[in-house]
């Protein structure tokens, strides 16, 4: 058995895995967070409970529908995102131009509605969701093991985050969106429709944390409370790396989820609150986080 | 020197003043022949929430900001009262007095980063504090984990009077609860007050007429944090127990619905929404996670129809500052 600083390596390298696994995730989900306080100027509250209801939307198309993982993979942000385009028709439109607070507010009490209709129906224990057929086992790299799932969570997570990225920062209808962020009267102007744009944004935005979701369902329990357990996590993240930058929430969602994985080997104790400990110290060094553009 | 300018505005300053004595005298009233009609332990819950919802409207009602982490104080006070009640054996007024310094020294602490940035990031930074507290509170040996601390005994007053009674408990809170509410309605009508409504409407104007901005937030702050750990420190006292629940992020959520129900930045408001969000849950509590659903629909349905609340309607009918 390898060791490293007193650690066996089996032990080391698989909380790593793990810390990898739920950075990705974190990437995810401050991704969706920065694109839509980008262009909504609202933070999405909802967006641990959409991360969830992508999470049940797998589990429920399988059970009723015999609809297999890469099926929902595809179909779920869809129909997620498309609930999100509801709430920013129904509700989120009237609140863009109030404090922001309001924008919280509203999210946090969608939030609370949506998670408490799932606890209605699906109790609070959690429901758990069979890993696909074709990911199944995993490798022995001689100094850990690595299963296939997991392999699969964390490049198809990278894949998404950086097509997300080049999508914003590369192409056409990513400028569109930037300058929109920047001046929505005069992008409008040019006879760009900026409400749909808003609309589609939001849409997106909670597409990728059902996305997140549905990676998520095999690996941890489906349940009610799963996206309120890491939507504060994700709000540190966020605070840790700045709002203003895409780039910017992919890395200290990673990073944060690596740092958090070592905790749980050297310090468990700590593993819990590691990331809000970085989140004071970021404060109190660089009060604007490592990315952002002082708010 | 008085110009003519300054004559109405105190003639609105005296009605304003007036509109507020007769309010305080219907609500003292009300809860003077409250405990004869209804439950009394219900009453003092809702007036510890009352208090709690007071302290937390100070700061988004009077300085505009939004902290979703008001649980770390109300729950942390709670903790400290009851372990102080119930292991060193502490008298009422020693528990509430370490439970309320705790508070302090905690908003102190947390003001002192939270305020560093602004807006969404404030309610961000106070949501993330408090839910690492709460890990601490897990963790915690003397809050007794998911048990919580049970069977807080009540002592002697001062080491003289006996709270025993369900009416005196009630009386004692009541006078608590009466005294901050207008040492709360002192510091909002302050000429301290006055700067914090200057940097709710313009920071930056606040700040360019030379105010440390800062400071003023972070004394705020702390006052807040102080008054919610008061509200905590009570209800450990009043239900016998501190718990995880006190401490959770639901608590901070609580908090800002009882305020919003009952109106932002009025002051009599959070008291009638801490009534009415206690007096739903305990009816509701049948309903399970209904409750959830509920108070999320008031959330939404207060934000986007009903954003005076509930005291702010009233108050703009009658065409007072209540």
């Amino acid at each position: 058995m390898i060791e490293i600083f007193g650690i066996p390596s089996q032990a080391l390298f698989g909380q790593l895995l793990i810390g990898v696994i739920n950075g990705s995730f974190y990437a995810l989900l401050s991704l969706g967070l920065a694109v839509i306080f980008g262009m909504l100027n609202i933070i999405n509250f909802t967006h641990g409970a959409q991360y969830m209801m992508g999470a049940f939307a797998a589990y429920l198309l399988l059970q009723y529908l015999g609809l297999n993982y890469w099926v929902a993979l595809l179909i779920v942000p869809i129909l997620v995102g498309a609930t999100g385009v509801a709430i920013e028709r129904l509700f989120l439109q009237y609140v863009r131009k109030l404090d922001h607070l309001y924008g919280l507010i509203l999210t946090f009490g969608l939030a609370l509605i949506i998670e408490g209709l799932f606890r209605n129906f699906y109790g609070s224990s959690g429901e758990p969701y069979q890993i696909p057929d074709a990911l199944l086992g995993g490798h022995n790299l001689g100094f850990m093991f690595l299963p296939n799932y997991r392999a699969w969570v964390i490049v198809f997570s990278l894949a998404v985050c950086f097509a997300t990225w080049l999508a914003i920062e590369r192409t056409r209808l990513g400028s569109y969106l930037r300058a929109a962020t920047e001046n929505p009267v005069l992008v409008r102007a040019f006879g760009i429709n900026v409400p749909r744009m808003v609309t589609l944004t939001y849409g997106f935005g909670v597409g990728l944390a059902a996305l997140a979701g549905v990676m998520a369902a095999p690996i941890y329990n489906v349940s009610p409370q799963m996206g309120s357990d890491i939507i504060i996590v994700v709000f540190a993240v966020v605070v840790i790396g700045g709002m203003g930058s895409i780039m910017g929430a992919i890395l200290s969602g990673f990073a944060l989820g690596i740092v958090e994985g070592l905790t749980k080997v050297f310090y468990p104790e700590a593993s819990d609150t590691v990331v809000f400990v970085i989140m004071v110290l970021v404060l109190l060094v660089r009060p604007a986080g490592f990315f952002g553009r002082s708010a | 020197m008085a110009s003519a300018a300054d004559v109405p505005l105190r003639r609105t300053r005296a009605k304003t003043e007036r509109g507020f004595a007769v309010a305080f005298a219907i609500m003292v009233a009300l809860l003077a022949a409250a405990p004869f009609l209804f439950y009394p332990v219900f009453l003092m819950q809702a007036l510890c929430f009352a208090l709690f919802a007071c302290a937390f409207n100070l700061l988004i009602g009077y300085v505009g900001l939004l902290s979703f982490g008001h649980a770390l104080f109300f729950g942390w006070a709670s903790y400290v009262a009851a372990y102080a009640a119930k292991g060193w054996g502490s008298t009422p007024e020693l528990a509430i007095a370490a439970g309320t310094v705790t508070a302090a020294l905690l908003g102190g602490i947390a003001g002192f980063i939270a305020i560093r940035r602004q807006g969404i990031y404030f309610a961000m930074i106070t949501l993330a504090l408090a839910q690492m507290m709460y890990f601490f509170a897990l963790r915690a040996p003397f809050t007794g984990g998911e048990d919580g601390i049970q069977t807080v005994p009540v002592h002697r007053l001062f080491g003289l009077f006996d709270l025993s009674g369900e009416m005196r408990m009630y009386a004692f809170v009541l006078v608590i609860v009466l005294a901050a509410f207008l040492f709360i309605y002192r510091i909002i009508n302050s000429p301290f007050g006055e700067v914090l409504q200057a940097i709710r409407e313009n920071e930056q104007r606040a700040v360019s007429l030379g105010y440390k901005t800062e400071r003023y937030k972070l004394l705020a702050f702390v006052l807040s944090a102080t008054l919610s750990g008061l509200a905590g420190s009570l209800k450990a006292l009043v239900l016998q127990f501190a718990s995880l629940t006190d401490v959770h992020w639901t608590m901070s959520g609580q908090v800002v619905l009882m305020t919003l129900v009952g109106g932002l930045g009025t002051v009599f408001g959070p008291v009638a929404g801490a009534f009415l969000i206690v007096a739903m849950q305990n009816y509701l509590a049948s309903f399970g996670e209904w409750v959830l659903v509920i108070q999320g629909a008031i959330f939404v349905f207060c934000v986007l129809a009903f954003r005076r609340g509930i005291v702010g309607e009233v108050a703009s009918l009658l065409r007072l500052r209540l």
